[in-house]
């Protein structure tokens, strides 16, 4: 419950920033607010087709990282993973003409997900054999997988008429089926399904016992618990870059249908607040998700229908960061969040 | 004679594309060595282009780089009180703060000029030429025929290297990055060295904003550093650490920028997006010591 107060008072603390920055830089922010709640949730349609769509990409995203951050890793290059398995997706999407749609689309997905998986090998690979910090190796790799994109867009992958820096449609049968009468597709299914799962990861079974133990804390799950932390921790880092490359599929096979250079509008960075606004609890991530996906719908109805530049809400994505970082220092606030942030700011030292 | 212009012109554009990171690097180098990792460097960077663009526009150039310079440390001075003063997490504050700044810059960008844009015409810094020096053929047009930001970034690599490796302060910083605990026990008060180093960087991270819009492009546009801050933060790592280093990573990663407009001045249609990877992939090794020992201070990000 505390939990639920504590991120009920950052989304709040949030959104009221948010007014009174557009009522001090001139904006009506009653108009801009309303417009936002209309775009978010006015109607089925803005709900489905705009609210629930930038949802999918955001729940699965911020899975990934908070998996992550359970085994006491951060993943920031969940951006780079993202564009891998888009990459991968519609690689894969263009040769599955004529396929049955289940298959076509579980060989997309999977395709996807591999190919997140292989971005994040590397920074893995980095950190067990050289301990290089995942931090700056998995940002790097952002960089690479959007130089990467901009090559197959231009390159491989490009449309037939070699115009646009974009690919060809992926084919029919590998299109994620969409809710009749919205744009909404089948991902969110796929998205809530994978934080039930990986709920009772969490807390049902060894594995997830051992996730949270080394992200607690390291030492004492390999002194006391004879737990490789080491390779917990690579393990969560692994599953987090295949459900950020998942997203990169669903993305593709949901909603664009091909591979263009600014598939995700920093889908990777506001994963993050969504992971920690969800507390790191795979169903507080799903709400969590949601409630993104709202703001960032309503953001786009608020620069439409009141003039207000969308970009406004980061600053309210940043309130919630900030106020969920708080809340981990005073006692209280987000159970387990506050523990493993606390350790990775002083791992085996004294707080102070 | 050919050759030699089209040399002379790339070692220039790769120098001008290298400015903004240099400046921003060496900032980084402070607040680095004084065990904060400064992710909201890239919102500090956008904050001072904004920031040159209006002051500028209002009062010219050099007061466009005073107000950027002034808007990086106020971004830095807000990074410090929660990262430093509250112990939170530095990767997720930094994030945080560049997000807030994304959406600032934006917001006021609009409200300041329209949705149309604006600033299109805003007074720039010209190239200054050294005379003598720019006369050097090649070299010459590269390093001393550039706009005043060039120069800032040069003359400050040995000054922030004199500070680090030859004064108290430095030391008490060094020592600050290296064990911040034992630096305690010697009597150093380390939160106040972290916040003041942050800050230093965020000035700096302003002052490569204005030069990225002064200097470089000529306008702002919504998120146009597009990354460059966490570039920086490769070529810190790049560079070890080191004012010098850092020189060398900067005018690495301009260099790979510059090859693409090379490459089309040549008319060559090599995928040039691999090399803009290549600057990435050479930090990567590098940070596995395949490129000489790299060590990061002990205390980073704690």
């Amino acid at each position: 419950m505390r939990a639920l107060a504590w991120a009920i008072a950052a989304v709040g603390l949030g959104l009221a920033v948010l007014f009174l920055g557009l009522e001090a830089a001139g904006f009506s922010a009653t108009a801009g607010l309303s417009a936002l709640w209309l775009g978010a949730f006015g109607s089925w349609d803005a709900f489905t087709s705009s609210t629930l769509v930038r949802a999918v990409p955001l729940i699965l995203i911020g899975l990934g990282i908070s998996v992550a951050f359970r085994g006491g890793a951060l993943n920031i290059g969940a951006e780079g993973q993202f564009y891998a398995g888009a990459i991968a997706a519609t690689w894969v999407g263009l040769q599955l003409a004529g396929q049955p749609r289940p298959v076509a689309i579980a060989v997309l997905l999977l395709a996807a997900a591999l190919a997140g998986l292989c971005w994040i090998v590397i920074p893995v690979w980095l950190k067990l054999r050289f301990g290089v910090i995942e931090v700056i190796s998995t940002l790097l790799l952002n960089f690479v997988a959007l130089s990467l994109v901009s090559f197959m867009v231009q390159g491989p992958l490009q449309e037939q008429g070699h115009i646009y820096p974009q690919s060809d449609p992926i084919a029919e049968s590998a299109r994620l089926p969409l809710l009749p009468g919205s744009r909404l597709h089948a991902g969110l299914i796929l998205a809530v399904a994978g934080g039930l799962v990986l709920w009772f990861l969490f807390a049902r079974t060894l594995w997830g016992f051992r996730l949270r133990a080394v992200g607690l804390g390291p030492r004492a799950a390999e002194v006391s618990g004879r737990i490789d932390s080491q390779g917990v921790g690579a393990m969560a880092l692994l599953i987090s870059g295949a459900i950020a490359g998942l997203a990169g599929g669903v993305a593709v096979s949901g909603v664009s249908y091909a591979l263009f250079q600014n598939l995700s509008p920093g889908y990777g960075f506001t994963g993050l607040a969504v992971a920690l606004l969800g507390g790191l609890h795979p169903i507080g991530v799903v709400i969590s998700g949601i409630l993104f996906g709202a703001l960032e719908a309503g953001a786009g109805a608020m620069q439409r229908d009141a003039g207000i530049p969308a970009v406004a809400v980061y600053v309210v994505e940043a309130v919630v960061i900030v106020v969920a970082l708080l809340a981990t220092v005073p006692r209280g606030g987000w159970i387990g969040l506050r523990a493993v942030v606390r350790k990775r700011i002083a791992p085996g030292k004294a707080p102070g | 004679m050919d050759s030699e212009v089209l040399v002379a012109g790339f070692l220039a554009a790769a120098v001008r594309v290298a400015t903004p990171l240099m400046l921003a690097a060496t900032g980084e180098t402070i607040t680095e060595r004084s065990g904060v990792i400064n992710l909201g460097l890239e919102g500090m960077m956008l904050a001072g282009a904004l920031a040159a663009t209006m002051g500028a526009t209002a009062w010219g150039p050099w007061s466009g780089v005073a107000c950027a310079i002034v808007a990086g440390m106020i971004l830095a001075a807000a990074f410090a009180l929660l990262a430093v003063g509250a112990r939170a997490d530095q990767i997720i504050t930094g994030t945080a703060i560049t997000l807030a700044a994304v959406g600032l810059t934006g917001t006021v960008y609009r409200q300041a000029y329209g949705s149309g844009g604006a600033g299109l015409s805003i007074p720039t810094l010209e190239s200054v030429a050294i005379p003598g020096l720019s006369e050097i053929p090649v070299l010459g047009m590269a390093l001393f025929d550039q706009p005043a930001p060039t120069y800032l970034a040069l003359l400050s690599m040995p000054l922030v290297w004199w500070v680090l490796f030859r004064t108290r302060l430095g030391l008490a910083l060094r020592a600050t990055g290296e064990g911040a605990a034992m630096a305690r026990a010697a009597g150093v008060r380390t939160k106040l060295i972290r916040t003041g180093a942050t800050i230093v960087g965020g000035g700096f991270a302003g002052l490569a904003g204005a030069s990225l819009v002064l200097a470089q492009v000529g306008s702002f546009t919504e998120g146009m550093t597009a990354g460059r801050g966490y570039v920086a933060i490769a070529i810190v790592v790049l560079g070890r650490w080191h004012p010098g280093g850092i020189a060398l990573g900067a005018l690495l990663f301009g260099a790979a920028t510059a090859l693409q407009f090379l490459l089309q001045t040549l008319g060559l249609d090599a995928p040039y997006q691999l090399f803009l990877m290549l600057p990435y992939l050479l930090t990567l090794l590098a940070l596995a010591g395949a490129v000489g020992r790299v060590r990061a201070p002990a205390d980073l990000g704690r």
